[in-house]
């Protein structure tokens, strides 16, 4: 419902919004995250505290909108963003560099606490290397991969100065977002609408497997990896399609869902609800996709072996079952749709999920945070 | 049809000396450049004003935002400081829209843009009551955003320690909420037009709403511990009975009767007077003729108690009996606590004509400002504004507000408001099409020259019939392309309004710029995207240049992946198909290469100057071991070499060249020797 959202205008286009996660598998709410902004003269790396926990209603909802805990000028647009642990988040700037920023919990400050300069760049033989938009940010602890307009792969440890592993000219278009499949396995998605899987172990620059879409090669924005089965894979397109693969098979995808009027900017797995799957757009919506009205009707492991049943939760069941996902027959119509934003007409560039908990943020400079996604 | 303000304001340019050079000057679309020329000026006068469309700014405030600010902070700044020696000239940079630049603004232009949209979206079917219902609300939403930046700014103001700022951010409140109190007023005069009746309730509340000097006062006096015994007890019972807040007032007369025996049926009469006065109500319950029969009954009751002498023994409540007769001496007492002529207005309105007409406000409002002000001070702007509304000149009060106000973000808004109340529609202008497009086109415009804002001004302009696409098209292709995500942003803007010169132009740029960094695959997915065939062709001549020197190709992944895009230039074609030869002989299935070859140069998709380098790739497979040219293919082969020297002929190249010599007699011999076995082989086969 309308009532639960909070929103803040913030004066400053924001690019990114990212929960901080939560320290050990915790159960209360996420309360704080970070935004980034793009575009502006001076752009800011900010760090929010997601509402008054002091004014926590009868009913348990909260209000207030979210207040600042402290901010840090960034250098460039932020292109992308992921916190590394509780306290670190690495940032990628459109100035091609990557930058770790530390929160001081004790004193809400923040600083930088390492700077890898220009890991992105273009090589021009006649001028010196200029910086090349650093796209898309992952991070594994210590692990942090991020790709570049410059087609390159970088590989850097939060605790080595120099990059651990570099590939050039990765990729011959813009590389616009990366995710890890595995450990040592990530995934790239490109503005050729290529879907590639890169083997870190292996010393070849090249990829290991390339899925691309038919027809007019339309260029892919955003991927997600499924979180329990990792041969899911979804991505965002700039046609607004949502495409779903099955990495196990074949090379295109296993589905297409006509989703938004533009650009998919960002596409989330609920992280511990993942028949939950969360969309946005340039057309200025955001969709939340609930594939859970499918499985409901797959045999229940829920009551097997006698064991608790309230500590289950979807995830496990997910393991055992086809998931949702994947369906071919006709019941994939049956996939709930809900757009969470009607009437925005600005771009929500970001979104994150964590718990009943969402935050986004817009091009109109507000940010948003809904405490209730699944009342 | 309007005519031009006689007298434009001055706009100072910081750092221009108009008295030591002659300025020239020209219009941009988002901004002015003010440039020195190199003629002194003799004489003349000394200030020389730039010619100004209004709000560009009467003063340069300097901006409040922790922006390093010699960019954005003046009025104009320097574009080109380095000419800064005697002699040269420099050029200043004159933004249009000031307060674009303040940065707590910014959450009123987005803020006031969705209720913008909303407003455009909303149904004009809507009949009557509901559709007025809907466009007060709309109006509403407008005010509780302004007032919520005033409550920022006003926190901002409080927060700073740096006096300066301090000072800034004070100005803008009161900026704000002068803003607030005029389209108050507008709304209730314009988009309710309330009717006789709940207009002075209307009114009455505006004046509560924005009256808040007294505030302080009242405040303290209610939280004193026996505030009848506070000095400025009667203060806050006048202001109450001033405001038509007779609960309040008679409550706080109820502790002074307590406090005073004595006079205790004095109390009670003043009491039930104000209890029993009749007011306006918002339903249909009473008419107003019932109301001014109460009314005048009322009146005459009060006019019996003062004539009797009931109050003679208390100052106090003999001027509040005065009042509540609209005695207009008794109410100019009380001056200080109005602090305003149209607090005195409505106050008199109240007391004497409680049923005014909305076409009678006028003659009140002047004569209330007249006594009020009483010669002794002359109104200010906003006094005139004010005035202007409740004459209903509401192009006036526009044309005012264009002038006064440092931004165009209240009038258009407020115009697009009362246009859809339908209220301007026959007023046209002698420039460009009517006021509210106007308008939107000057707000969009200052929202373009903002490095960030730009966004929003798309939807204004989208909302401009006449010329908000050339507006459009103009300001779009200046925004700066800073990255590939900002790129595809303004393409989006440009296809969804098939704006083909401008995505054409978009990628180009990028295309040009991916080219100049060496990036050929995204070089050509931008012209790809623009289906731009020149540019393709000329991307696909980079690869195949690349190709020739390198003797591989680059972007592999690229080129293999092309799919129906290959279609959009022929050389893009050949590229395709030619890094499938090279796929093909690698593969080792060499009749299939071979043939594809072959169709390259006969279907003419080669360029002929590609051709040498293809009849080269011939030689190996010439002279593989097991024959792989037909005789007729051989022929051909033969053909194509001797059309590619016998073309050459005049440049003398062949000739001169020793190595393409070399290589001519190479291919001819192979080619001899391969139509020699073939001859054989073929002839052997059929003769079995």
């Amino acid at each position: 419902a309308m009532e639960d959202v909070s929103a803040k205008f913030v004066s400053q286009k924001i690019s990114r919004a990212r929960w901080r996660p939560p320290p050990h598998a915790a159960l209360q709410p996420p309360d704080v995250f970070a935004t980034g902004s793009w575009d502006n003269e001076d752009n800011r790396i900010s760090l929010w505290s997601a509402g008054d926990l002091g004014n926590v209603g009868l009913s348990g909802e909260y209000h207030g909108e979210p207040h600042l805990l402290c901010d840090i000028q960034h250098n460039g647009d932020v292109m992308d963003m992921q916190f590394l642990d509780q306290e670190r988040i690495v940032v990628a700037s459109s100035t091609g560099t990557v930058t770790i920023f530390r929160h001081h919990q004790n004193n809400q400050t923040l600083s930088a606490n390492h700077r890898w300069e220009k890991a992105h760049h273009h090589v021009d033989q006649n001028t010196s290397c200029g910086g090349a938009a650093c796209t898309g940010v992952v991070c594994n602890n210590p692990e942090i991969v991020t790709v570049g307009e410059d087609g390159r792969i970088n590989l850097f440890r939060a605790d080595q100065k120099d990059a651990v592993r570099t590939i050039d000219n990765a990729d011959s278009s813009t590389l616009h977002a990366v995710t890890f499949l595995r450990t040592t396995e990530i995934l790239t998605v490109n503005s050729i609408g290529q879907l590639k899987i890169w083997d870190l172990r292996q010393q070849r620059n090249e990829p290991s497997q390339i899925f691309s879409l038919a027809g007019d090669r339309v260029p892919l924005h955003c991927v997600d990896r499924h979180p329990n089965q990792q041969h899911i894979v979804a991505t965002g397109g700039q046609d607004g399609m949502l495409s779903i693969w099955d990495i196990r098979q074949g090379t295109m995808p296993v589905s297409l869902l006509n989703a938004h009027e533009a650009e998919m900017w960002e596409v989330h797995f609920h992280p511990s609800n993942p028949d939950h799957l969360f969309t946005c757009s340039e057309d200025g919506s955001l969709w939340h996709w609930d594939a859970s009205t499918n499985v409901s009707e797959k045999p229940s492991f829920l009551h097997q072996g006698g064991r608790s049943t309230t500590y289950l939760s979807h995830s496990t069941i997910n393991q055992s079952v086809v998931s949702a996902w994947l369906s071919n027959d006709p019941t994939k119509d049956r996939m709930e749709i809900t757009n969470l934003i009607p009437n925005q007409t600005l771009s929500v560039n970001s979104l994150d999920v964590l718990g009943s908990c969402l935050v986004y943020g817009t091009d109109a400079e507000a940010i948003y945070v809904n405490r209730q996604l699944f009342a | 049809m309007e005519e031009p303000d006689t007298d434009p304001p001055l706009v100072v340019v910081p750092g221009a000396d108009p008295s030591a050079r002659q300025l020239c000057f020209e219009w941009g679309p988002a901004e002015v450049l003010v440039c020195e020329t190199r003629f002194g000026r003799k004489g003349g006068s000394r200030t020389h004003p730039v010619p100004s469309r209004s709000p560009s700014r009467p003063q340069s405030h300097p901006i409040p935002t922790p922006i390093p600010s010699q960019s954005r902070a003046l009025t104009g700044c320097v574009a080109d400081a380095a000419g800064a020696a005697p002699g040269s000239s420099r050029v200043f940079v004159v933004h249009r829209d000031q307060d674009i630049y303040i940065q707590t603004l910014r959450k009123l232009f987005n803020e006031s843009h969705g209720i913008f949209m909303g407003l455009q979206r909303s149904e004009e079917e809507l009949a009557g009551k509901s559709r007025k219902a809907q466009l007060v609300q709309v109006s509403k939403n407008y005010r509780s955003v302004i007032r919520a930046c005033m409550e920022d700014m006003h926190q901002a103001a409080v927060s700073t320690r740096d006096p300066a700022l301090q000072g800034q951010y004070s100005t803008q409140v009161s900026i704000l909420s002068a803003m607030e109190l005029i389209w108050n007023l507008c709304e209730i005069l314009f988009v309710e037009a309330a009717a006789a009746g709940p207009l002075l309730l209307r009114l009455l509340d505006w004046v509560r709403l924005h009256v808040c000097d007294v505030d302080s006062m009242v405040r303290e006096v209610l939280s004193s511990e026996s505030p009848s015994k506070h000095k400025l007890f009667w203060n806050v019972v006048d202001v109450f009975v001033l405001q038509g807040r007779m609960d309040e007032a008679r409550h706080l007369l109820s502790k002074e009767a307590t406090a005073n025996p004595t006079s205790m049926t004095m109390y009670k009469i003043l009491d039930d007077l104000m209890k029993k006065m009749p007011m306006p109500s918002l339903g249909n319950t009473q008419t107003l003729t019932e109301l001014e029969l109460k009314w005048q009954h009322w009146h005459e009751e009060c006019q019996r108690f003062l004539q009797d002498g009931t109050f003679a023994s208390n100052p106090h409540m003999e001027s509040i009996c005065k009042i509540l007769l609209g005695d207009e001496d008794a109410i100019l007492e009380k001056k200080e606590l109005m602090t305003t002529w149209y607090h005195f207005l409505v106050t008199r309105l109240l007391y004497s004509h409680p049923t005014v007409k909305p076409m009678e406000l006028r003659f009140y409002a002047q004569s209330s400002m007249d006594m009020f002000l009483g010669g002794e001070s002359s109104p200010e702007p906003l006094d005139m504004i004010l005035m202007a509304a409740f004459e209903f000149e509401m192009h006036q009060v526009i044309k005012e507000c264009s002038i006064v106000l440092s931004n165009w973000w209240f009038v258009a808004h407020l115009t697009d408001l009362l246009d859809h109340c339908k209220l301007l529609q026959s007023h046209n202008l002698y420039f460009g099409s009517n006021m509210r497009e106007f308008l939107l086109l000057e707000y969009a415009s200052g929202l373009f020259s903002h490095h960030s804002l730009w966004q929003l001004g798309v939807d204004y302009f989208d909302h401009c019939p006449e010329y908000g696409r050339v507006y459009l098209e103009l300001h779009i292709e200046r925004i700066p392309l800073s990255t590939e995500q900002k790129a595809l942003k303004v393409l989006r803007i440009c296809e969804q309004r098939q704006m083909h010169e401008q995505v054409r132009s978009v990628c180009k740029i990028m295309a040009m710029k991916a080219l100049r960094n060496n990036r050929l695959g995204s070089a050509l997915s931008w012209s790809i995207r623009a289906k731009d065939a020149a540019f393709a062709t000329l991307i696909s001549d980079r690869f195949l240049k690349d190709y020739c020197e390198r003797g591989c190709f680059s972007d592999l992944d690229l080129i293999d992946n092309l799919g129906p895009s290959m279609l959009l230039s022929d050389r893009l074609t050949f590229l395709g198909k030619y890094r499938e030869f090279h796929r093909l002989y690698g593969e080792k299935r060499f009749p299939e290469a071979a043939r594809l070859l072959l169709t390259l140069m006969t279907a003419h998709i080669a360029p002929c100057s590609f051709w040498m380098t293809l009849l080269t790739d011939a030689l190996p497979l010439l002279e593989q071991k097991e024959i792989i040219f037909s005789a007729e293919q051989t022929y051909e082969l033969m053909r194509c070499l001797e059309d590619l020297t016998a073309g050459n002929v005049d440049k003398q190249k062949f000739q001169e060249d020793d190595v393409e010599t070399t290589k001519v007699e190479m291919l001819r011999l192979a080619l001899a020797r391969n139509l020699a076995r073939v001859i054989v082989k073929e002839g052997t086969v059929e003769g079995s």
